[in-house]
């Protein structure tokens, strides 16, 4: 444990932390706008998609694998199939497409 | 804070959280093996992800700590790549239940990611404490562990089967987003949007200068508001899951 690296590591993770908390801790009223409850509404479906467009096809190495693995993903998810089952397959479609 | 008691327990809770810890598990040992090839001792590594909890926020930190940059730098960028937490937190608050008072708050935020916030605010009732703690669970041990493993065990994984790991969270995702598009023409529109802009970041030439943790941000806020502008959700009190 070198100590100076162990103060970049506080730092961070206190930043972190704070940016977290404090929103999270102070807000206490019910939103009344509807703008702003549409808004927050959509919110994480917006933060999900765009993490998750583009980065997709660049998760497995291979652009090939990865197309496979999102078909496979976006099947099961439309018949409504768990999160661990669309993600285990989608996996396994990738590593079986890495196979050929 | 009128909201009644969440239904959900702590073990549906653990049960939710089980695929983000096995998504974890897979990008955390990525994120080890990367800290040691940086220059980071193992321990390091391992103390980042479990005070952190934090995949594109840990990654940009090494690469300051390891050049020795200033520790202004380091909260700067900790804090424009985090600033989405607090969006998502305050989203979160909207759908609590009336036991989360601030003692439980504090902890609760330790596990504000991207993943656990939406698998939270995707529920249909408001959560409550003792499930947010259940779906913390997994994913942090899944995430310190992953760490652990991969800086420990760096290259033993064979790459075909650490790069096919590396699907799973983004698959999970889908499956969170795809069922609401298929009822929700304001949810389909603001997936396609905020892809659709983050794809441009991305691949349009004079957008690369947006880091990724901004991109992300900017992106979700634009689509989001673009859809509550054009498609805003019905107006009654306490429903506002359209279904």
């Amino acid at each position: 444990m070198r100590p100076a690296i162990l103060l970049y590591i506080a730092v961070m993770a206190l930043t972190t932390y704070l940016v977290r908390m404090i929103p999270f801790t102070v807000f206490r009223k019910k939103i009344k706008s509807r703008f702003a409850k549409s808004f927050f509404y959509y919110i994480p479906y917006a933060v999900l998609s765009a993490m998750t467009f583009p980065a997709i096809f660049y998760s497995t190495g291979s652009i090939l694998s990865a197309t496979v693995g999102v078909a496979v993903a976006m099947l099961l998810a439309f018949f409504h199939q768990s999160l661990i089952v669309v993600s285990v397959a989608a996996s396994l479609a990738a590593l079986f497409v890495s196979f050929l | 804070m009128a909201q009644k008691i969440s239904p959900y327990r702590y073990r549906e809770g653990l049960k939710d959280g089980l695929p983000i810890g096995l998504g974890y598990l897979s990008v955390s040992f990525g994120f080890g093996i990367s800290a040691v090839g940086e220059g980071l001792r193992v321990l390091e590594a391992l103390i980042i992800s479990m005070t952190n909890l934090t995949s594109a926020g840990q990654l940009a930190g090494v690469t300051v700590i390891v050049a020795m940059g200033t520790l202004l730098e380091i909260v700067l960028t900790q804090f424009v790549i985090n600033l989405r937490y607090s969006l998502m937190g305050i989203t979160l608050t909207q759908r609590l239940d009336s036991r989360c008072n601030t003692k439980h708050r504090l902890f609760m935020s330790f596990g504000l990611t991207d993943e656990i916030f939406a698998v939270a605010a995707s529920k249909p009732a408001p959560v409550g404490p003792s499930y947010f703690y259940g779906l913390m669970t997994l994913p942090y041990v899944g995430w310190a562990g992953g760490t652990l493993l991969g800086a420990l065990a760096g290259s033993v994984l064979p790459d075909r089967f650490r790069l096919a790991l590396g699907i799973m969270i983004y698959a999970m995702f889908i499956a969170i987003i795809l069922p609401p598009m298929k009822r929700d023409k304001g949810v389909l529109g603001v997936v396609l949007l905020a892809a659709a802009l983050s794809c441009c970041v991305a691949f349009l030439p004079f957008l690369k200068w947006i880091s990724a943790g901004f991109a992300i941000i900017l992106c979700a806020v634009i689509a989001a508001a673009v859809l509550a502008l054009v498609c805003p959700i019905a107006e009654d009190d306490e429903e506002e899951e359209p279904s």
